[in-house]
């Protein structure tokens, strides 16, 4: 049989380091970097940049007049140099009326720059803005099966790091234009200046083209290397702090803190050379700005001694080389920018495309609130995934004030039926009906008005109780709140808070006991106010104490309404009304207790196994003893 | 509601944002601290410092060297002779355009060198960092907000390791930039010279404010991104809540006022951020108008040469980023500051629960665990003592059962025998030795506890079994499982052993969770076995299961069983019932129903329904 401790012979590995054991968890990154340009990408992030053309016409412009002036600034002084100070012969009046179109060029750049920067700054806040309230607006709306197939945190991570990533897109893309302006500004007006001491300059620019060519590639290997080990090192000590008790009581510190070691100095070491490959570029770039500078003080000084050029050219030049390799540089970051906002564009994309299944009708009706409160399944054919149905056939009825408890193995399709009443899903054959009505012909608001759910894991919200309890039911008056929270005897230990009923609760209620949160998920349900009650008992066992309150919860809950009941205790399913027992999606028993246990059915055989709750054992005890009914 | 909300966001940082009450005096002592952390890397520091020093000095060259080969260009060094004059031009060339490659290699070795430092230091602070929270005692971390640990462990130690590129650094690179060039400048001309600084007190100064009201909006802005993000999460997270009581617009609504509040300050930002650029262009081309005009002037009074004038304009020109980043060196230092004091106030803070001078390793015998009067009271928490006398003893081989209602204490004396927790008076030994003078590691290896949150981590169910034994060979690893009744399941699955569970893995139920809890204690063979409520989502029958196997191993060893299921523990050989801390009844099953008292109240409450049922059923 089973042995596991006598065998102390057992030879173990008891090399320092185990083999198997990790810190921390390895996700594959998501791809970073997308294609650079992508039209229906950039046509999607457009319909978002789109209201605000006006304001980003205006600072291209700005941005245009800012290039302008700052391309102006040497020609100026060149202009002072040539015209205004030719010594001895000097014209004042020059030089100071030079200056003061110096002035004036500095204001204009002032408000250019100004305008521009804040212009960009601000529609890019606000495109990010809308961009997350349209993700997050889409979420609510899309059908469920998306969303179950979703981490919850892999969508976080779309609402905020992408978004962040399209932001940064943004604002340097206007930029970019500036810096397009500024480079072939250059090029212009070096050329312009001199053709030929022009051309020699421009010449160092095509080698810095190429030698980035051949570095980015390689560049972005390591860069993205850095970035990696350093998201798996923070993953491991993000485990490290949130498991820190069982790693103490497992005494698995030494071996950790090895594993962390490896990790934290693999980051060192991507970080090292990623860092050898950013700095490497400063003395190409300075060498390259050397030989620029070089050729104009060889070739233009002689020329200046020739008397074939103007000595202010030859400062103008001087000037323009040092802001040369400034636009180059900035567009081929610029590049990578881009890159990574198409990949982001794609992801958030991605989410905005899911179609809404479940939506409303054009002609969609509201269901009244004096329905008669009945919910039926006609042969209800509905799974999550082609060709594999969880429900096959399923009919039933639950009259108007009926209680009806489902019962089954885990998978046998009574979540499914909860979800399908509600119309989380719709369904691939059959009818779904509440009121009498197919639920697809129902507003959806108005079927969560009249229907009201409890769910296993009782969910809170951060706030005050008070706005957990009364939550979309913002009319709920706080006498309403009281005797719904009396109702479920959830008062008194709401009035023992520090703030009673304001009391703020933690992420997810974490300041209150499970049972105390389902009590509040039960007053909530009360507050609704709904003539159906659709409500799917939590599995977790709670204390005795409190299982009583709940269980009169339940029945102060249920009273003078509709109700599907998923039970999981036996207590419950005894106090239903009718009991429909499901199996492998189908139903295989229906009828009341009694009935049932005269039936000698898969019911009789667990209720009299004496099980005390119908959880996740139902599909054990069916895979151990084959089914022989009778 | 959001103010409320960040408010009481703020309140949790400052639980451990007291220790590190921002003072002028701590925050410069913190700074010569990370000073003196960098310093563990001499050479690296030696080379980062003597190449800033020759990059800067080298980058003041380049200014003069241009005037003068402007000034050579028109002749008037080379005096006429026009093949010296050209001659004169190649030389200047040449020595600039070593200067620039010189320069561009210095200034390589100085970031590089920068980083690296950095980098290493970082690492070194990760690793005391992790290390300390490993160790640190559950009192510790129930008072610390874990994710203010996490901000603490990545954003405050990048804040401290960027110190010594952003901020030292950068103290010796504007130092000799502005310091040395403002005295070859003022030499050559008292005027120019003066005139070209005028923009470096301004920007500096324009430029300090700015960073230091961006850094305090971002700490608001941080705040309010993070309400934001908690309505995202938390729509997410309850999204079959929102959908069932159709609260969609309920929660747009909520978003928007989340939504807003961040983006106006994000725009106020904006305004800050761009009012200050400008301001700093304005005045730094303001300054370079004036050298202009009054520069040509002078040129046209003949007093200097356009060389020299041009000699003035280049060097603002390279003046002008480094005194931009001013703002970002006082940004830096006030980060490493407070990022740091918070940093190092936890990597200093004492170990309370650890090896007691001279403890020896813990050495089992017989297996007795005894309870000798433990009293227990929660540091910082009300002054009502969690537990008072408590006094029981187990052989091996025994089962005790502790049973009570919520919040009586019986978690509590799960916690105090591995000592996550130490015993506020008495004591408790095992084989007559005071676990407070054995070695933590010896007694931790010896006594497991079962909790009732089974932490997964995501890693192969494999190696969530071996987590306290990694060494273990896979036959015990499948033993374990099996005596925890998960064997089954686990090779039912596709990947078996090897699946993945745990946050980013495949998700086991509660009562799998807790069977996997359950082999991995079993791994490490602990002479005393406490299970913390750590069944109450496995069902009755398979509970039962687990007993059965475990039974024939358990004559060596104690076992502990909390509940408050009555099954759970009813077949203990001494169960104590504990109320407000105190065991207030004691014995076996049958005495204590005997009793009449609370265990037989409980009793009525949770299983005689349920036996007379049974009884009844088999009666017909």
């Amino acid at each position: 049989m089973m042995s596991i401790e006598i065998d102390d012979d057992e030879k173990e590995d008891t090399s320092r380091r185990p083999a198997k054991a990790v810190v921390g968890s390895h996700r594959d990154e998501q791809e970073v970097f997308g294609k650079v340009y992508d039209p229906r990408i950039v046509r999607r992030i457009w319909s978002f940049v789109k209201p605000y053309q006006g304001r980003i016409l205006i600072s291209v412009v700005a941005v245009l007049v800012f290039t302008l002036t700052q391309l102006a600034i040497p020609l100026i002084i060149r202009h002072a140099i040539d015209n205004g100070m030719k010594a001895g012969s000097a014209d004042r009046a020059v030089l100071a009326w030079t200056v003061g179109v110096f002035a004036l060029v500095i204001l204009i750049n002032y408000a250019a720059s100004y305008m521009q920067e804040n212009v960009v700054g601000k529609v890019a806040e606000m495109v990010l803005s809308d961009l997350r309230r349209a993700m997050f607006n889409h979420l609510q709306r899309v059908s469920l099966s998306f969303m179950d197939k979703t981490e919850v945190g892999r969508l976080m991570s779309r609402l905020q790091g992408d978004v962040n990533s399209m932001q940064e897109f943004l604002e340097t893309s206007v930029m970019s234009v500036g810096d397009i302006a500024l480079l072939f500004g250059i090029v212009s007006v070096l050329l312009w200046l001199d053709l030929r001491l022009g051309l020699l300059t421009l010449s160092t620019m095509p080698a810095l083209f190429v030698v980035r060519l051949f570095w980015l590639p390689r560049a972005k290997v390591a860069f993205m290397a850095a970035h990696e080990t350093n998201s798996i090192a923070n993953g491991a000590l993000a485990e490290g702090i949130h498991g820190v008790r069982t790693v103490q009581s497992l005494e698995r510190q030494h071996v950790n803190f090895d594993l962390y070691d490896e990790k934290v100095l693999a980051n060192l070491n991507t970080h090292l050379t990623s860092a050898r490959y950013a700095q490497i570029m400063v003395p190409i770039v300075d060498t390259l700005t050397g030989i620029a500078m070089a050729t104009v003080i060889v070739v233009g000084g002689s020329m200046v001694l020739d008397r074939s050029l103007d000595i202010g050219v030859m400062v103008a030049f001087l000037f323009y080389i040092q802001r040369f390799f400034d636009p180059i540089r900035s567009l081929t970051m610029q590049y990578s920018v881009m890159q990574r906002a198409m990949a982001s564009g794609e992801r958030v994309s991605e989410v905005l495309d899911v179609p809404l299944d479940v939506k409303d009708k054009a002609d969609a009706v509201a269901l009244s609130a004096d329905m008669e409160g009945s919910v039926e399944f006609r042969k209800v054919t509905f799974g999550y995934r082609k060709n594999q149905p969880v429900l096959r056939n399923v009919s039933f009825r639950v009259n108007p004030g009926e209680i009806v408890a489902l019962v089954g193995p885990t998978g046998s399709g009574k979540s499914s039926c909860m979800a399908l009443a509600h119309r989380f899903y719709d369904v691939w054959d059959g009818q779904v009906l509440v009121g009498g009505l197919d639920v697809r012909d129902l507003t959806q608001d108005s079927l969560g008005e009249q229907i009201a759910m409890v769910l296993q894991e009782p969910f809170l919200f951060s706030g005050s109780v008070f706005e957990n309890i009364c939550y979309n039911k913002m009319d709920a008056s706080r006498e309403d709140v009281i005797r719904a929270a009396q109702a479920v005897g959830a008062h008194d230990f709401i009035a023992q808070l520090p703030d009673g009923y304001d009391t703020q609760l933690e992420q997810r209620g974490g300041n209150l006991s499970l049972g105390q949160r389902q009590l509040i998920s039960f007053a909530r349900a009360l507050v609704a106010n709904a003539k159906i009650l659709v409500l799917d008992e939590a599995t977790a066992s709670i204390d005795s104490y409190t299982e009583m309150l709940i269980q009169k919860a339940l029945i102060r809950l249920l009273e003078g309404r509709t109700g599907l009941v998923i039970a999981h205790r036996l207590a419950t399913v005894r106090g239903a009304d009718r009991i429909i027992v499901l199996q492998n999606g189908e139903v295989i028993e229906s009828g009341n207790h009694d009935q049932l246990m005269a039936a000698k059915g898969l019911y009789s055989r667990l209720y009299t196994m004496n099980y005390t709750s119908f959880d996740d054992i139902l599909g054990e005890v069916e895979t151990q003893t084959p089914i022989a009914t009778a | 509601m959001n103010a409320d909300a960040s408010n009481s966001a703020l309140k949790r940082r400052d639980s451990f944002a007291h220790v590190a009450e921002a003072s002028w005096g701590k925050g410069l002592s913190t700074l010569l601290r990370i000073t003196r952390m960098t310093l563990r890397h001499p050479w690296q520091v030696a080379i980062t410092f003597i190449s800033t020093f020759l990059a800067a000095t080298l980058q003041l060259f380049i200014p003069r060297l241009l005037g003068q080969a402007i000034d050579q260009a028109q002749g008037v060094i080379g005096q006429g002779a026009d093949s010296g004059a050209e001659h004169a031009l190649w030389i200047t060339a040449l020595i600039l355009f070593v200067v620039s490659m010189l320069r561009g290699f210095f200034t390589m070795l100085q970031n590089y060198f920068g980083e690296a430092v950095g980098h290493q230091t970082g690492y070194e602070l990760r690793l005391a960092f992790y290390e300390k929270i490993q160790r640190l005692s559950f009192s510790f971390h129930d008072r610390v907000h874990t994710g203010d640990l996490i901000t603490l462990g990545l954003l405050d130690l990048d804040g401290v390791r960027m110190f010594f590129s952003t901020g030292l650094v950068r103290v010796v690179l504007l130092g000799v930039l502005v310091g040395v060039g403002a005295f070859l400048l003022v030499r050559t001309d008292i005027l120019l010279g003066l005139l070209s600084l005028s923009f470096v007190p301004f920007v500096a100064w324009r430029s300090s404010v700015t960073q230091l009201a961006l850094r305090s909006t971002w700490l608001m802005l941080q705040d309010r991104l993070s309400v934001l993000s908690r309505v995202m999460d938390e729509n997410l997270g309850g999204i079959r809540v929102v959908r069932a009581f159709a609260a969609q617009a309920h929660e747009l609504k909520k978003f928007d006022r989340a939504k807003e509040a961040a983006l106006e300050l994000a725009k106020r930002r904006v305004d800050i951020r761009v009012g200050n650029t400008s301001a700093m262009n304005l005045s730094f081309f303001a300054a370079m108008a004036l050298v202009l005009w009054f520069g040509g002037e002078k040129v046209i009074a003949g007093e200097i040469s356009v060389g020299t004038l041009a000699q003035f304009l280049t060097f603002m020109t390279i003046l002008q980023m480094p005194v931009r980043q001013l703002g970002l060196m006082v940004n830096s230092f006030a980060r490493a500051s407070t990022c740091g004091t918070r940093l190092l106030a936890l990597l200093d803070l004492d170990l309370d629960i650890k090896d007691a001078p001279g403890a020896k390793d813990l050495v089992i015998i017989e297996g007795v665990l005894r309870f000798e009067n433990v009293g227990f009271r929660y540091a910082g928490a009300s002054s009502t003592a969690a537990l008072s006398d408590i006094s029981f003893e187990a052989k091996a081989g025994e089962t005790i059962g502790i049973v009570g209602p919520p919040g009586s204490g019986k978690s509590t004396i799960a916690h105090l025998v591995p000592r996550f927790y130490d015993v506020s008076s008495g004591r408790i030994t095992i084989d007559g030795q005071d676990i407070a003078r054995v070695t933590l590691q010896s007694l931790r290896k010896a006594v497991g506890v079962v909790q009732q949150d089974a932490f997964l981590f995501t890693t192969s169910i494999e190696n969530n079994i071996a987590y306290g034994n990694p060494w273990a060979r896979e036959q015990r690893i499948e033993r374990a499982a099996e005596s925890a009744q998960l064997h089954n399941y686990i090779i039912g699955l596709p990947a078996g052993y090897t699946t993945v569970v745990g946050e980013r893995g495949a998700s086991l139920s509660g009562g799998q969770r807790q069977r996997l809890a359950i082999a991995r204690s079993l791994m490490l063979r602990p002479s005393v076995l406490i299970f913390d409520d750590s069944t109450a989502a496995i069902d009755a029958g398979t509970e039962q299961r687990i007993r059965t196997a475990m039974r024939r191993f358990a004559k060596d060893r104690v076992t502990l069983i909390i509940s408050h299921r009555l099954s759970s523990l009813m077949h203990s050989d001494q169960i104590l019932f504990v109320e407000n801390g105190r065991i207030v009844e004691r014995g076996t099953h049958a005495e204590l129903l005997a009793a009449g008292g609370r265990y037989r109240a409980l009793y009525d409450l949770q299983l005689r329904p349920e036996d007379e049922r049974r009884a009844r059923n088999e009666g017909a």
